[in-house]
């Protein structure tokens, strides 16, 4: 009997099993930060998280969709792949949001999914789901582990696919009974991968053709995406931008890659842009577009986009040049790498400085402009407001709609990596769980939820998260009680048949806040904004404002869907 | 327009999904597409037809197929000279008066007559897609029972001169 007993305890301590395999691996990944959710084809990795001594911690979300967001904010802020657990059937179907978002967003996360035993697997067994079918136009690649030898390969395979080139998101699907197996030893886990070669060096032919077309230039203009950032190329990008003396525009993704407050920079351009960037690529002569993907809400009506100019596009992803613009100059390259060789250049531009004069003199006569003489707050001071009493330094994520675009507006990014907002997908309830990724990621940065009363109702379950791990998160909701994209869209092009985008009855925020035990805060006019902003943002701790702004306000200029980007509406001429 | 498209692949059991994922939800619309294995283990080759308007939309496919990671090798051979081949079975009504005839109406096309049945002929043809049209339009008149085309596989041929003279070359 005694003997029996040894024995068990020998076996317990020498063998062990795939999810064992599997921790090593994240361990050898150095992963600091695990977004997790157990559940029945998890459970052996979740006994494997408790028996083993982990060098990464494990955040436990609300939801599964607050995992992949809080992953894609760590990995947006962090420039390290984001890593989420799930368990099969709904467990991975609630991460699907996220991982598209992510995939439109080229962020590099890493999604393991429980599955039920290879066995059952065609069963529909219970909690089932084609985690591979589902997946598979939404990621850059997916695996689904068969053969537990093939675990610790498949996850480096993995964190390199996601990380790498474009990044993007991964999927490992693991049967229950692969992480049950028991293991006696460490396979190889060496890999090659023929078919994934990320060309990363540019061609010097067409960089020296980029900066002929520099030299010939009479009116260029730069566009920065989120490439910029990815590559971090920022401090390239600067001195690119300053040896030349060249305009500045921005993608959405692409701000903070170029400091906002530098005299070079026009603004964001696009649907919502200034009015200055978009007449700067209305009349340019030569675009040079850096890591971004000419999307259609940067470019308006094909047809009218940058009718004057030659197009230069450096892209990482071959298969983004001209794709939806026709290029002349296409340069496949890291933005970092691209910009370095264009730096070493000796061009000689000699373009006009009425030029200049033109797009500084739009810049004065033309800014973006709010009417805050209402009663309730307006929403784009109450950003200023933010942008002031954080000093320009904090994490900002933002949902989609209008509070997404006045934060792009107003707050001026300055650094790199500071602007978490969900690009591609458009996601609702993206901000919040975004935002405790970032935090996670930069403990020490103050970090700013901006989101509507909306969006914010599709993830708020994400407040016990900020309190179970008391991240000093300040989710600011500006609260116009309306789907306020969706009601101004219906204002100007729908005749005010507000269709279902009036949020009569939202929860009194305040309470909501509180019962969570996140202190909480109402601001309903500027002189109480004054007072109590600054203390409630520069707290140590988890806050929620409940910002009560005017409700019918539009987010200005506009392009409307369809038009140029030269045919814009609701731009004012400054006064002098 | 059409064009032909033969891809290398690793064969693993998502990669038939995944290419024909992405051109489905890029909108293209596919002809055909065929599948086998080659003399490597463990690497497939696949020959996609599709339908298409422009030559950027052909770029951007070869673009999007090239970026999958189990895609080794992608090769868009409409302009080179290639052979090309599909095989359909096709069911043909038939009698003992017009068997004679069916018969004289194939050989042309260097079809065979796999099975022979009271009423009906089974009738293996290999070719180019626009042969194999011909042939099934000429059975028409005798009563089509059952038709199964593998769609185009296809090769570039060992001498590669004068691509621009002529699209394709078949024996």
């Amino acid at each position: 009997m005694k003997v029996e007993v040894e024995r068990a305890e020998e076996v317990v301590t020498n063998i062990k099993t795939g999810a064992d395999l599997l921790v090593d691996a994240l361990a050898e990944q150095e992963i600091d930060t695990l977004f997790g959710y157990p559940g029945g084809a998890v459970l052996p990795i979740y006994d494997a998280l408790y028996r083993n001594e982990l060098s990464f911690k494990h955040i436990l979300c609300r939801h599964e969709q607050g995992l992949i967001h809080a992953a894609e904010g760590y990995a947006r802020v962090s420039g390290k792949t984001g890593v989420v657990i799930a368990t099969s059937g709904p467990g991975a179907t609630n991460l699907i949001t996220g991982i598209t978002d992510a995939m439109m967003d080229s962020l590099p996360v890493v999604i393991f999914t429980g599955q039920v035993a290879t066995k059952v697997i065609g069963t529909d067994a219970f909690q089932e789901a084609d985690v591979i079918g589902l997946t598979t136009p939404i990621t850059k690649h997916n695996y689904q582990v068969t053969d537990v030898k093939d675990l610790k390969r498949i996850v480096k395979e993995a964190f390199h696919i996601a990380s790498t080139g474009r990044p993007g998101p991964v999927v490992v699907d693991i049967p229950k009974n692969i992480s049950e197996a028991k293991v006696e030893m460490d396979y190889p886990d060496d890999f090659y991968l023929k078919g994934y070669q990320p060309t990363t060096t540019p061609n010097p032919l067409q960089i020296n053709r980029l900066m002929d077309a520099l030299e010939l230039a009479e009116r260029p203009v730069v566009l920065t995406g989120a490439g910029v950032q990815f590559a971090k190329a920022t401090g390239e990008l600067k001195k690119f931008v300053e040896k030349y003396d060249l305009p500045v525009v921005s993608t959405l993704l692409g701000l903070g890659a170029f400091d906002a407050n530098h005299k070079n920079f026009l603004g964001m351009a696009g649907m919502h842009g200034t009015y200055t960037a978009n007449m700067a690529i209305h009349e340019a002569d030569l675009l040079i577009n850096i890591g971004a993907r000419f999307d259609d809400r940067l470019t308006g009506k094909i047809s009218d986009f940058a009718p004057h100019a030659k197009i230069a596009h450096i892209d990482i992803d071959p298969a983004e040049i001209g794709k939806n613009v026709e290029t002349q100059i296409p340069v496949v390259a890291d933005a970092k790498e691209a910009l370095t060789l264009m730096n070493e250049s000796s061009a000689k531009t000699s373009f006009a400085d009425s030029w200049h004069a033109l797009v500084q003199a739009n810049k004065k006569e033309y800014p973006l402009w709010y009417d805050n003489s209402k009663a309730l707050l307006s929403p784009q001071k109450f950003i200023e407001d933010i942008y002031l009493a954080t000093k320009g330094q904090a994490i900002v994520t933002t949902d989609v709609g209008q509070h997404q675009m006045w934060s792009a507006q107003f707050y001026k990014f300055k650094d790199p990596n500071h602007f978490v907002t969900s690009g591609g997908l458009g996601t609702m309830g993206f901000g919040l769980p975004a935002a405790i990724g970032a935090q996670l990621a930069f403990p020490e940065k103050t970090v700013v939820a901006i989101v509507g009363d909306g969006g914010f109702q599709m993830t708020m379950q994400e407040l016990a998260t900020l309190k179970q791990y008391n991240l000093p998160v300040k989710v600011v909701i500006l609260n116009n009680e309306a789907l306020g994209m969706v009601r101004q869209w219906q204002e100007e092009f729908y005749d005010e048949r507000y269709s279902e985008s009036l949020m009569q009855t939202n929860p009194d925020f305040v309470k909501l806040g509180e019962s969570f035990g996140i202190k909480s805060y109402r601001f309903t006019n500027e002189g109480e904004v004054s007072e109590e902003l600054e203390s409630a943002l520069t707290s140590d701790e988890p806050i929620l404002i409940d910002a009560r702004v005017e409700k019918l306000d539009l987010v200005s200029p506009m392009v409307p869907a369809g038009k140029g980007n030269h045919e814009m509406i609701g731009v004012k001429k400054c006064k002098e | 327009m059409q064009r032909i498209i033969t891809l290398t692949v690793q064969n693993s059991s998502g990669v038939l999904n995944r290419v024909t994922g992405m051109l489905s939800k890029r909108g293209f619309n596919i002809e055909s597409i065929t599948v086998g294995s080659t003399d490597q283990e463990g690497i497939s080759k696949m020959t996609i037809v599709v339908e298409m308007t422009d030559d950027k939309s052909a770029e951007q496919l070869t673009k999007q197929l090239h970026k999958q990671i189990d895609v080794l090798k992608v090769n868009d051979i409409t302009d080179s000279k290639i052979v090309a081949r599909e095989l359909a079975l096709i069911k043909v009504g038939a009698s003992n008066t017009n068997r004679g005839e069916i018969q004289s109406i194939i050989e042309p096309f260097r079809a065979r007559v796999l099975d022979v049945a009271r009423n009906s002929l089974i009738i293996e043809v290999t070719g180019k897609t626009d042969k194999v049209n011909a042939l099934i339009e000429l059975l028409e008149p005798y009563g089509i029972k059952d038709l199964s085309r593998t769609g185009v596989t296809a090769f570039r041929r060992g001498q590669q001169k004068n691509v621009q003279d002529i699209k394709t070359l078949s024996v």
